[in-house]
C-alpha cells in the first residue's frame, strides 16, 4: 500500500509526460501493477492472522477447533462475556497506567536529550548516541536475573512503578534516536533568529521547535505506547496479583487441558483494540511524522 | 544587548514552564492512583491471600466458587494470579526460590514438592492438617499423597491428580471387529492403529504427542520407555539413553506416530490431540486421564459417548501409567500461613468436591485427589466409563520403581532432579526432530545421551 505513495515524482513523470515512448510507459505500468500486487499480497499476509483472530473470537470453542477451518458459523458474544467476567479491569488499568506514564516520562526526557544532541551538539555526540542505542543490544532475557534480584531486594516486586521505570528505560533510547532525526529537520535559520531575538532555550523549544516537530513527537509517542502496551517479559516476571498488565492476563487463557482458542482470541482482540484505536486516531500525524523530512 | 533581550523573553516565559511540569506531574499522580488499584481496598483486619494457579478448567471452577469461601471467612480476601502452565511454573519457581514473597499459596506438582521441601522453600503442612477437624488426610489416594510428601510429611495437598490411559473409539473398534483387551500391550495397539488407519488426509490410527517439551512429548514417551525396560540412568548415574531397551522404545514410538499417527505429529501436544480425537480424526489417543473431561463434553467433542478406555499399554512392566498431581503449597516466606491454609483446606476438602458436583456438575469434579470421590454414587453415575481406570492408574503408578531395572531417581514421566526440565526438553527436541523425519532415531538418541551424561556426571560420587 505504501509502495504506490512512495514513488518519487521524477520517476512518475515519464508516464504522464506527453509524447513519451509507448514501450516505456507500458513497462512502467507493469512495474506499478506488480508492485501493487506484491503490496496487496504482503498486506493480506500480514493482516490475515489478525482477521482470523477477530473471527475466532466470535466462535464457540468447538467451532474454533474444527479440522477444516470454519468461515461461516453462528457468531456468539459468549467469549467476550467470559473475558469480562474473568476480570480484565485491573489489568487494563495497570496497562493504561504503565503505558501512559512511561510514555510521558520518555517524552519528558527524550525531547531535551534529542534537542541537545541535534541542535546544540555537545562533545562526543556520536558516542553518546551510540551509548544510548547500545543499551538495546543486550537481550532482556540476559538481564532479567539481576533485574529480578534488584527489584526483589528493594521490595518493588509486583509494583506498577517498577514497570513504569523499566518501560521508560526500555523506550528512551529509541525515542532519543527518533526525536533526534526529527530535530535535525528543523531549519537552523529559525533557531538563529530566535537566538538573535534573545529567546531563552525553553521558549525556543516550546514555541518554535516543538510545533514544527509535533508530528514526530506523535510518531515517537505512539511507538512508545505500542512497545509498552505489548511488553510481556518484564510484566510476567516482575508482577503478580497487583500490577499485572493485559499481556499477562492473556496467557491466563492458555490452559494446558481443555480448549481455549476462541476465548484467547476474544481477549487478544480486546487487548489489541486500544493500540489500534490510538494508531487510527493518530493516523494523520503518524504518516506526517514517519515521512517527516522525506520531502525536503 | 542579548542579555537584555533574554531578560525580556524570560520575563514572559517564566512561571509557565514549571506550571506545565506541575500539570504533567499531577496527571501522572492521578493515573498512578488509578493504576495501583491493588494497593487500595484493604480494610482493617482483612488479610489478602494471593494464590498463584495454573489455568485449567478445574482451577477456573475453583475461582468461580471462591466467593463462597470469602463469604464464610469474612476476614480473608482472595486474589488469584492465573497463568498458563509454562509461565506459572517459571514464575512460581522464581518467586519461591528467591523468597520473592508475592504469593501465599502456590500451585505446584509432585515434580517440585519433594525437592522444594528438601530445600526448605515450602511449609510442612502436617501440623495444619492435624488441627483442621474433618480434613481427612487418609482419604487422599496413597500414591498421590506419597508423591507430595518429603520424609513422610506432606508439603503440598492435592487439588487433582492424573495418570495416563488409552482412549479409543468403541464404534470404530466394533465396526472393524476388534476387541480391546483388558490390559493392552503396545504391539497390539500398533496393530490396531494399522488396521484403523485410513491413510493420509483421512482418519488416522492414533494420536501421540510429538511436540517438544518435557511436559509434552516427554511425558507419554517416558512411560513407553519405562515399559519397554528402558531407563534414564543406572544406579551409578550413567546415562542409559542409547541402551537397546530405550532404542527399541523410541523407535517404536517414532515409527508408530510416523506411520499411523496424526498429521503434523512433531507439533502436536495435548491440545492438538484433544482436537484430533474430539473431532473424530483419529481412532485412538494415549494421554492424560484428565482428557476424559474434554472428549466426553458434547460441546467440545463430536465423539462424546462413543469412547472406550483402557489402561496404559504395557510391554515388560505390569503397569505403565504416569502419576501427576497439581497441588497447593505455602511458600515459607508467606506471613499469612494460617489464612492461606484455611483456603487450601477449603479447596482440597471432601466438601469442595461435593460443592463442585452440586453447583457446577459432577463431570467437572477435580479427579484423582481423594478416594471418596470414586465412592460417590453421583460421580460414579456420570464417570462410570473412565473413573475406575483413573483410580486404578493412579493406584498402580510406581514412581519409586518406574521400570524393570533399578534407577537412582524417582518419577514415572520425569526424573525428579532440578536439571530435568532442561534435560527433558532438550531430549524431547531431538526426538521431535526424529518424528519430523529430520534426523534418525539413533542420531537423536546419541545426542540425547550426551546431554543426559553431562547431567548424570554431576550426580556421580
Amino acid at each position: 500500500m505504501a509502495v504506490t505513495t512512495s514513488t518519487p515524482p521524477d520517476e512518475r513523470t515519464p508516464d504522464t509526460a506527453e509524447g513519451a515512448p509507448e514501450p516505456r510507459r507500458r513497462r512502467g505500468n507493469a512495474v506499478d501493477v506488480w508492485l501493487g500486487v506484491i503490496a496487496w499480497v504482503v498486506g493480506i499476509a500480514f493482516f490475515f492472522p489478525v482477521f482470523w483472530m477477530v473471527l475466532t473470537s466470535f466462535k464457540t470453542e468447538a467451532d474454533a477447533y474444527t479440522p477444516t477451518p470454519k468461515i461461516i458459523f453462528e457468531p456468539t458474544l459468549e467469549q467476550y462475556e467470559g473475558v469480562f467476567s474473568s476480570g480484565i479491569g485491573p489489568y487494563l488499568a495497570n496497562s493504561v497506567g504503565a503505558t501512559v506514564i512511561s510514555t510521558l516520562l520518555v517524552l519528558l526526557l527524550a525531547i531535551p536529550a534529542a534537542f541537545a544532541l541535534s541542535l546544540r551538539p555537545v562533545q562526543k555526540t556520536s558516542d553518546v548516541l551510540f551509548f544510548f542505542i547500545s543499551t538495546k543490544m543486550l537481550p532482556v532475557v540476559a538481564a532479567i536475573v539481576p533485574i529480578y534480584v534488584v527489584v526483589n531486594e528493594i521490595g518493588a516486586l509486583d509494583n506498577i512503578w517498577t514497570l513504569i521505570v523499566l518501560y521508560t528505560g526500555m523506550n528512551l533510547p529509541i525515542a532519543v534516536w527518533m526525536m533526534r532525526s526529527f530535530f535535525l529537520e528543523v531549519p537552523g535559520e529559525l533557531l538563529e533568529q530566535a537566538s538573535i531575538d534573545g529567546a531563552p532555550l525553553w521558549r525556543t523549544l516550546r514555541e518554535i521547535v516543538l510545533p514544527i516537530i509535533s508530528p514526530g513527537i506523535f510518531a515517537t509517542a505512539l511507538i512508545c505506547v505500542i512497545f509498552a502496551w505489548n511488553e510481556f517479559f518484564f510484566a510476567v516476571n516482575l508482577t503478580a496479583a497487583n500490577a499485572g498488565t493485559v499481556p499477562v492476563f492473556l496467557v491466563g487463557f492458555i490452559t494446558s487441558e481443555g480448549l481455549y482458542w476462541a476465548q484467547l482470541s476474544a481477549a487478544a482482540t480486546l487487548a489489541a483494540l486500544p493500540v489500534v484505536i490510538a494508531g487510527w486516531v493518530a493516523q494523520n500525524k503518524l504518516v506526517q511524522g514517519l515521512s517527516f523530512g522525506a520531502v525536503k | 544587548m542579548r542579555g537584555a533581550a533574554q531578560r525580556r523573553w524570560r520575563g514572559r516565559g517564566r512561571g509557565r514552564a514549571p506550571s506545565v511540569l506541575a500539570a504533567i506531574l499531577a496527571s501522572l499522580a492521578l493515573v498512578a492512583g488509578c493504576s495501583g488499584a491493588g494497593a487500595l481496598g484493604t480494610a482493617e483486619g482483612v488479610e489478602t491471600v494471593t494464590v498463584a494457579i495454573v489455568s485449567n478448567p478445574q482451577m477456573e471452577d475453583a475461582i468461580s466458587l471462591s466467593p463462597q469461601f470469602e463469604a464464610e471467612n469474612p476476614g480473608i480476601r482472595l486474589r488469584f494470579v492465573s497463568l498458563s502452565e509454562n509461565e506459572a511454573r517459571a514464575k512460581i519457581t522464581a518467586s519461591v526460590a528467591t523468597g520473592g514473597g508475592e504469593f501465599d499459596i502456590v500451585m505446584i506438582s509432585n515434580y517440585e514438592t519433594p525437592m522444594w521441601a528438601q530445600n526448605g522453600w515450602i511449609t510442612d503442612l502436617e501440623p495444619y492438617m492435624a488441627r483442621t477437624p474433618g480434613y481427612d488426610r487418609a482419604d487422599f489416594i496413597p500414591t498421590v499423597r506419597d508423591s507430595l510428601s518429603y520424609e513422610g510429611r506432606m508439603y503440598s495437598v492435592p487439588f487433582y491428580g492424573e495418570s495416563s490411559f488409552l482412549m479409543y473409539r468403541k464404534d470404530l473398534f466394533e465396526q472393524a471387529g476388534i476387541q480391546m483387551p483388558a490390559q493392552p500391550t503396545w504391539p497390539q495397539i500398533a496393530e490396531f492403529a494399522a488396521r484403523l488407519d485410513q491413510g493420509e488426509g483421512q482418519r488416522r490410527g492414533i494420536c501421540l504427542r510429538g511436540k517438544p517439551g518435557w511436559g509434552e512429548l516427554m511425558a507419554p514417551l517416558d512411560t513407553v520407555i519405562n515399559t519397554f525396560g528402558g531407563r534414564w540412568y543406572d544406579p551409578q548415574w550413567q546415562a542409559q539413553l542409547t541402551s537397546p531397551e530405550v532404542r527399541r522404545a523410541v523407535q517404536f514410538y517414532v515409527d508408530l506416530v510416523r506411520t499411523h499417527g496424526q498429521p503434523g505429529a512433531s507439533q502436536s501436544g495435548f491440545s492438538e490431540c484433544a482436537t484430533q480425537f474430539g473431532q473424530g480424526q483419529v481412532a485412538m489417543w494415549y494421554d492424560a486421564t484428565s482428557a476424559a473431561g474434554t472428549v466426553e463434553d458434547p460441546e467440545e467433542s463430536t465423539v462424546a459417548g462413543r469412547i472406550g478406555y483402557a489402561p496404559a499399554p504395557v510391554v515388560a512392566t505390569p503397569s505403565s501409567g504416569w502419576l501427576y498431581s497439581w497441588a497447593l503449597g505455602i511458600p515459607q516466606t508467606s506471613p499469612r500461613k494460617d489464612a492461606a491454609w484455611r483456603f487450601m483446606a477449603w479447596m482440597t476438602d471432601r466438601q469442595y468436591i461435593q460443592r463442585v458436583g452440586q453447583e457446577i456438575g459432577w463431570t467437572s469434579v477435580p479427579p484423582g485427589s481423594r478416594q471418596s470421590t470414586y465412592a460417590n454414587p453421583e460421580y460414579q453415575r456420570v464417570s462410570n466409563a473412565y473413573a475406575p481406570l483413573i483410580l486404578q492408574g493412579l493406584q498402580r503408578a510406581n514412581p519409586q520403581q518406574p521400570t524393570v531395572q533399578p534407577v537412582p531417581y524417582e518419577g514415572v514421566q520425569f526424573v525428579r532432579i532440578p536439571e530435568f526440565q532442561d534435560l527433558g526438553t532438550r531430549v524431547s527436541q531431538q526426538i521431535s526432530a526424529a518424528i519430523a523425519g529430520q534426523i534418525s532415531v539413533d542420531e537423536a538418541l546419541e545426542q540425547s545421551q550426551n546431554y543426559a551424561q553431562t547431567v548424570g556426571e554431576s550426580y556421580q560420587r
